[in-house]
């Protein structure tokens, strides 16, 4: 075992390989066989012939019922065991289906197994192994083929062609660059604006009325868009997942930070919803310790101290949205995030 | 019986059907039960292609925004993608819509855990080495495409839950250096989420990757009829035979029989138990998300880092480089390429140019072994370190406390269970050799009339021995003579803890030694070893 197929050592570089010391024991060959019941009693080996063909008839059954299925156990029409078009009925469509496929499918496999390993020969049998490198004549031929094919080529007496196809070659990829850049547009300056402007107000988030200040209670928090963004607005989502904020309400003696309380209106502060890691929604508000969680790598946000970050991946605090309250009691915006919100990207500090 | 008889004359007179029935049909295969987990991984994407087509049928990759009207109640009146619609449509009112959705992801769940389990079990019993390291890395390769596959599949219904997933990925995208958010752009056809990503991925699902991986398990397969696959040591087996059962009748049966008891089991389980059930999710909105956000299992350790990473992030010439992300890039890509090179990297250690077939028993190569554990715990942990919301609810633990312990163990871990490893492996070294030389105790002690002590022994057939001494063995090599410093550092982390196998000196020794304490204890016993209430027995 300490050499190749063909005896020889190491053609490159020093093995580690320790001698066998004694030359190591000889193979004693292959053990003796022993026979298995079916093949030396005959009532054995019926008895397992039966199995396997009991195996493949509970396979047929399994097809029956398989088919038998979607006529009678289906999820909006007939259906045996349940109500018509209930859940229930998507419930027993699945199960009854999938159970007559598993045993449909399940014992042929069964009786096959079964089949090979109590009635096929269990003895081994031994193929030899050829050494994988061709033979010296072969490897001579194929590097002969190679000379004179480049020889034939010219590729060694023509550098003209040579230079020109390398040049050819590298440029062709880049031609790959061209239909690349028509899958999307520039970033431009696309992410470092949200749809929020002065004068905006916040709504709710699932039902988009505006909210007065007064229905802001402590510690509460609401889930809000920009009041104007709507369906029929262009890029809805895309709008969306950049304006979700969130409205939190702390006592102002609480606040660590001025300029975040400068911000808000009484206590009553809006940050960006979009975590500056990787951009999940932080969703996640604990009222006693004023935390906001995010669920996806737990970056934790501390919103007396103007969203700074206090555990987990994110490094940048939530962007804050500026505030007032308008004549009729509404809170609006005063202005866009004063920073990118969601996740940190190359020119992210550039102004854009 | 004649080739015409079958049909056999028609198709050997075109295609040759006879040469190829006398090439495969005799092939022999090794027979082990750690040899299925690649059969199971072959079969499972069977199902996949199945399924999925069954899927195409009815799901359409579109994210033109309706109104459902469907039967499912919570739903009805919301707004959502005709993704997501149609796939509530496959859900609920295709008949077998459900089933084949839930085999389609049980599979592609199998297929991944089978994937892993293979290529560990080429990993631990060096099945990686000449002349399969191209196999390797085409197995690699597999699973790497087996991921993509996974992502873009799941990322197809459009539900809240794949949402935040793909959201992610932008988030990973945008951090990338310079060409970060122009990535990110073209991807997603413009700005996150668009309207564009659910078609380009269902291309990438259904057609590029499918299509990539039926090509790599092709030239997998074709390697595998090339090499003719490792056995494991055993008497008979040799680096220059391949000792088993005939591909006709004995596999044909048992591997054809095999992928239907997989299927089997993967329509049992899509049957009883369901997975990725989406219309609890609601469709995808970019505001709301819902703890315990996972991934499917297979991607669970690209989210670990990024929730154990803390919030590193620097500012240079105004530009922005996110470590928070880019450092968990760069260990996971660390843990693949470590994986991808290790076989040339061991071939680099012992300078062992040889084919082979035979394979080794994971406790013969106590480094590698000990890297391979060291290795899945450090995925492991990344893997937990993705569920730790989870974690900290069902335990009661604190969060914050259980990602510190995960920062600490990622570190830890590795090398303490390398190092328990490899002791366990050189333990059981030890054991077997003395199994060599003494034979099997049989708790069987004798008193001679000098008092001494002796248990009766008893000794291997060597049939039995062969496996336990046939290994090869390394030693560490010093620096000059061709060898370069590292490598002999390197030989020396390998091979410097080492136990030299039974050599035939030492067993004649051992058996001459033996034999003289057998004449002792016969002299005691008359030759019968049965203790005194055996004897009371008859």
């Amino acid at each position: 075992m300490n050499d190749n197929l063909d005896g020889s050592s190491p053609a490159r570089g020093v093995s580690a390989i320790a001698p066998k010391e004694g030359g190591g024991f000889p193979n004693p060959g292959l053990a003796p066989h022993v026979h298995r019941q079916a093949d030396s009693d005959k009532r054995a080996e019926r008895r397992a012939e039966r199995v396997v063909a009991g195996l493949f008839l509970l396979s047929v059954l399994g097809t029956a019922v398989f088919i038998a299925a979607y006529f009678l156990v289906t999820p909006t029409g007939t259906n045996i065991f349940a109500e018509e078009g209930s859940t229930r009925a998507v419930w027993w469509s699945n199960l009854i289906t999938g159970l007559g496929l598993a045993i449909a499918v399940f014992f042929i496999g069964a009786a096959a197994v079964h089949w090979a390993k109590t009635l096929m020969p269990d003895e081994e049998m031994v193929e030899e192994r050829h050494a994988l490198r061709g033979t010296d004549e072969t490897r001579q031929a194929a590097a002969a083929i190679i000379t004179e094919g480049l020889q034939e080529s010219g590729i060694g007496r023509r550098p003209l062609i040579v230079t020109t196809m390398v040049a050819a070659l590298a440029a062709l990829p880049i031609a790959v660059l061209a239909p690349l850049s028509t899958l999307g547009p520039l970033p431009g300056n696309k992410l470092h604006h949200t749809f929020w402007k002065a004068g905006m107000r916040l709504a709710r988030d699932h039902d988009g009325t505006p909210i007065r200040a007064a229905d802001v209670a402590m510690n509460s928090i609401f889930h809000v868009m920009p009041e104007d963004l709507t369906e029929e607005t262009e890029h809805f989502l895309e709008e969306r997942a950049k304006a979700a904020a969130v409205i939190v309400r702390i006592d102002p003696a609480l606040g660590k930070n001025e300029e975040s309380l400068a911000n808000g209106h009484e206590g009553i502060l809006v940050f960006s919803k979009i975590c500056t890691h990787v951009g999940c929604p932080v969703a996640l508000y604990e009222q006693q310790t004023h935390h906001m969680l995010c669920p996806c790598h737990q970056s934790t946000f501390d919103v007396t101290d103007g969203a700074k970050v206090i555990f987990g991946p994110a490094h940048r605090p939530l962007p804050q949205l500026p505030i007032e309250v308008d004549a009729e009691g509404y809170l609006v915006a005063t202005g866009d995030f004063p920073e990118p919100i969601g996740p940190s990207f190359w020119d992210i500090h550039k102004d854009k | 019986m004649k080739l015409g008889a079958v049909g056999g004359d028609w198709l050997d007179e075109r295609v040759g059907g006879g040469g190829l029935v006398k090439f495969f049909a005799r092939k022999i295969f090794p027979d082990h039960w750690s040899f299925m987990f690649g059969e199971v991984a072959l079969y499972s994407f069977v199902i996949l292609l199945i399924s999925g087509t069954f899927l195409t049928m009815f799901f359409d990759p579109s994210m033109t925004e309706v109104e459902y009207d469907g039967p499912y109640e919570a739903l009805q009146g919301m707004h959502m993608s005709r993704a997501y619609e149609s796939t509530l449509y496959i859900s609920f009112e295709v008949k077998g819509g459900l089933l084949f959705r839930q085999m389609h992801h049980w599979a592609a769940l199998v297929f991944m855990v089978a994937i892993f389990v293979h290529m560990f079990r080429v990993f631990f019993t060096g099945a990686f080495r000449k002349p399969r390291e191209l196999n390797w890395l085409v197995g690699f390769s597999l699973m790497v495409l087996g991921m993509v596959a996974g992502f873009t599949g799941y990322s197809l219904p459009d539900d809240v839950l794949s949402g935040n997933g793909l959201r992610v990925v932008d988030g990973l995208m945008k951090a990338i250096p310079i060409v970060g958010t122009y990535i990110s752009m073209l991807l997603f056809g413009g700005e996150f989420p668009g309207t564009h990503i659910i078609p380009r991925f269902f291309t990438m699902h259904i057609l590029l990757v499918p299509a990539m991986i039926l090509g790599l398990i092709a030239i997998h397969l074709v390697m595998l009829v090339a090499h003719k696959h490792a056995h494991y040591p055993g008497p008979g087996r040799t680096d220059r035979n391949v000792v088993g059962f005939p591909l006709f009748p004995v596999y044909t049966a048992k591997a054809g029989g095999f992928f239907f008891l997989v299927f089997g089991i993967i329509t049992l389980v899509s049957a009883t138990t369901a997975i990725n059930a989406i219309w609890v999710y609601g469709p995808y909105d970019p505001s709301p998300v819902s703890a315990g956000s996972q991934p499917d299992w297979y991607m669970l350790w690209t989210d670990g880092g990024l929730r154990l990473i803390p919030g590193w992030e620097f500012t240079i010439f105004g530009y922005t480089v996110s470590l928070n992300i880019l450092l968990p890039m760069v260990v996971y890509g660390g843990l693949l390429a470590f994986l991808a090179l290790y076989p040339f990297i061991e071939a680099w250690v012992t300078g062992d140019d040889r084919e082979h077939h035979v394979l080794d028993l994971p406790y013969n190569t106590p480094v590698r072994t000990g890297l391979g554990v060291a290795w899945i715990s450090v995925y492991l942990i990344l893997a937990m370190a993705a569920t730790n919301d989870l974690i900290a609810l069902k335990m009661h633990l604190s969060i914050n406390d259980l990602t510190w312990l995960f920062r600490i163990s990622i570190f830890v871990a590795p090398v303490l269970l390398f190092w328990i490893t490899k002791r366990l492996c050189l333990s059981i070294q030890r054991q077997k050799r003395n199994l060599v030389l003494h034979g099997e105790e049989t708790s069987r002690v004798v008193r001679t009339k000098t008092g001494d002590m002796l248990e009766i022994h008893e000794p291997l057939d060597e049939f039995e021995r062969w496996v336990l001494v046939q290994h090869d063995d390394f030693r560490p090599l010093k620096a000059g003579n061709g060898v370069s410093a590292l490598r002999a550092k390197a030989t020396s982390f390998f091979f410097k803890d080492r136990i030299a196998p039974v050599s035939p000196a030492e067993l004649r020794e051992a058996m001459e030694h033996a034999h003289h304490e057998k004449h002792v204890i016969d002299e005691v016993t008359d030759g019968d070893y049965r203790i005194p209430a055996e004897k009371a027995m008859h």
